[in-house]
């Protein structure tokens, strides 16, 4: 009566068989309705309002790729993914921070739970009440960070109103939540065996030779995992710019998210921005397809 | 001794110096980073305490004298925070429910049973980790608002019933395969079925993971903002992040009251956090190096 899985799914395709099936799909069913309901019957649907023109109140007219060469020819579509694609920037700034903050905590020292808590203390918070809190903190004449500078005899800019500044404030309010990737790092650089390095001394290799040949190789697959995380969620930036910039100034900060938003939910376009949607998951998906694509040649995977 | 990962670029002037030198470079270091850290939080805690107004003048109050305590009285009671607060509460523990029970039954599923298209539909699970939610806004808008659900908890509930979330399938799928399979074997010996294998077995042995999606989940929905904008907007639905939004709508230039409500919303993240620290750095270790 209780055979084994193993035996199952070899030769015998029984009543137990059959049973396994209905109950592997039984407790799947959950996930099953969701996907077919909120994700694969949701992207369908998008793409099918991106062929028409809807604003909700009015009618829907049948207009076929007319959205999409509306988009081409939509200059703030373009501003929109230069903004996003700008932003892209905070990524290797965490990567390279995060790993920096890792590898420092990696070593033999005192009071390596303090560090790390407040290291990975910013991560933990998000949303309205973080975007306010950096809306003060880049304010031109009161904010903390101008205070300070003034403090050294620096001048500083006027941040979120300036068009060149508004960027950069966004990309350091990103990096203070790099604790959440150093944390990743660090528990890939203690799964390195020591034996690695033991070996490496023997053979009298330096420092950088340990960290290039050693270190960067092992924590490779971790360092793909941040690298897309990082991709996916600066795709997805909406609350800050909404909190705090509203795209400004001059469209500096319009990201993706936002001018889409800003269709469906401001001027119910909702064939124009479900267009937009579409292009957002196309983008997504070519990135990501094209990192997993080229980490071929710098992951390493030890099995 | 090998000092593992060891990577200060500095040159080392003399035998005796190095090791010294490497520990003073190491400590500065994370002690810098430390304070710059701490900074916003530490500003955001010494606004909170400005009188109305003082926020603008100079020079700076880094520790105001008197700390005005009343601040996070006022601000929370010039609008309906209470109310927000009770929203917020209800959905994030329906949100969280939601997620661990489905989160829960469909990796036991993925993790545990063999059937014909598992590993194919698994694939489509990891996909949609990366599908953009902002990508099916408008079709669910649209979907919610015929059937009448916008302007209730619905939308930003229902949905963690059905695996909303993928991630924490996959990171629960991840935990049930770490089981050993004779212990599935030997429930059946002893007469249970599937259902209770999973119930009375295997759910047991994988708490710390449901505790991590807790923790998870209640930080992804109490922090959510995107959602309650579309879903919702009659004033008495709003969650927290609407309220603190129309707070800052309101009174743009009160950031003593914006920093002291702010802060309170805030403060169940950072408590969960310190009481969870467990269940947050293994979420983020497993989903790291497992995944």
């Amino acid at each position: 009566m209780a055979t084994s899985i193993r035996i199952l799914n070899g030769t015998v395709r029984g009543k137990l068989y059959w049973r396994r099936t209905l109950e592997g799909y039984l407790f799947i069913s959950p996930w099953i309705i969701g996907f077919a309901v909120f994700t694969a019957g949701a992207l369908l649907g998008s793409f099918g309002i991106s062929l028409t023109e809807w604003s909700i109140i009015g009618d829907r007219y049948w207009v076929g790729a007319g959205n999409y060469v509306k988009l081409v020819q939509d200059q703030f579509f373009w501003k929109s993914l230069k903004v996003t694609f700008l932003y892209l920037l905070n990524v290797p700034m965490n990567l390279v921070l995060g790993l920096l903050l890792a590898l420092l905590l990696n070593q033999k020292i005192q009071g390596l739970g303090l560090f790390r808590t407040v290291f990975f203390l910013p991560s933990v918070t998000a949303g309205v009440a973080v975007s306010l809190l950096w809306l003060w903190i880049f304010n031109p004449r009161f904010g903390v960070i101008n205070v300070l500078l003034s403090k050294v005899g620096i001048q500083g800019p006027m941040w979120l109103g300036s068009e060149t500044w508004a960027m950069p404030a966004l990309i350091i309010m990103s990096i203070w939540g790099v604790g959440g990737s150093m944390l990743i790092y660090l528990a890939a650089l203690q799964g390195i065996p020591t034996a690695l390095y033991e070996a490496a001394t023997i053979d009298g290799a330096s420092h950088l030779r340990k960290f290039v040949y050693i270190t960067i190789p092992m924590i490779s697959p971790v360092l793909l995992l941040n690298l897309i995380i990082g991709v996916i969620g600066s795709f997805q930036v909406f609350t800050q710019a909404f909190i705090m910039t509203r795209g400004g100034p001059n469209y500096a900060t319009l990201f993706y998210v936002l001018y889409l938003y800003q269709h469906a939910f401001q001027w119910y376009n909702m064939g124009y921005a479900s267009a937009l949607a579409w292009i957002l998951f196309v983008v997504i998906l070519v990135c990501t397809f094209l990192i997993l694509k080229m980490s071929r040649d710098w992951v390493y995977y030890e099995d | 001794m090998t000092v593992q990962g060891a990577t200060a670029h500095h040159a080392v002037p003399e035998r005796n110096w190095g090791p010294i030198l490497h520990k003073v470079f190491v400590y500065t270091c994370l002690l810098v980073g430390m304070v710059v850290i701490m900074i916003p939080f530490f500003w955001m805690i010494t606004t909170s305490l400005k009188k109305s107004g003082t926020e603008f003048t100079f020079p700076i109050e880094w520790l105001p004298n008197p700390p005005r305590w009343k601040n996070y009285v006022d601000g929370w009671t010039v609008l309906p925070f209470n109310r927000w607060a009770l929203n917020s509460v209800r959905i994030s523990a329906l949100a969280i429910v939601g997620s661990v029970l489905s989160s829960a039954i469909v990796g036991f599923g993925f993790g545990r049973i063999r059937f014909p298209g598992r590993d194919a539909l698994f694939l489509l699970v990891l996909a949609t980790m990366m599908l953009p939610f902002p990508s099916v806004i408008v079709p669910l808008f649209l979907l919610f608002k015929r059937i009448g659900w916008i302007d209730t908890i619905l939308p930003l509930t229902v949905p963690t019933f059905f695996g909303a979330n993928a991630f924490f399938i996959f990171l629960l799928r991840q935990f049930f395969r770490t089981l050993p399979l004779d212990l599935d074997d030997a429930a059946r010996v002893d007469g249970c079925n599937t259902f209770h294998v999973f119930l009375r077995i295997c759910l047991p042995l994988i708490r710390p993971a449901l505790g991590i999606i807790f923790v998870f989940s209640f930080m992804h929905n109490w922090n959510d903002f995107l959602g309650p904008l579309i879903f919702l907007s009659h004033t008495t639905k709003y969650t927290l992040a609407l309220g603190l939004r129309y707070f800052q709508s309101q009174y743009r230039v009160e950031w003593a009251l914006m920093m002291a409500v702010s802060l309170i919303i805030l403060t169940p993240n950072i408590v969960l956090f310190f009481l969870a620290q467990k269940y947050y750095i293994q979420g983020i270790v497993v989903s790291g190096v497992k995944g």
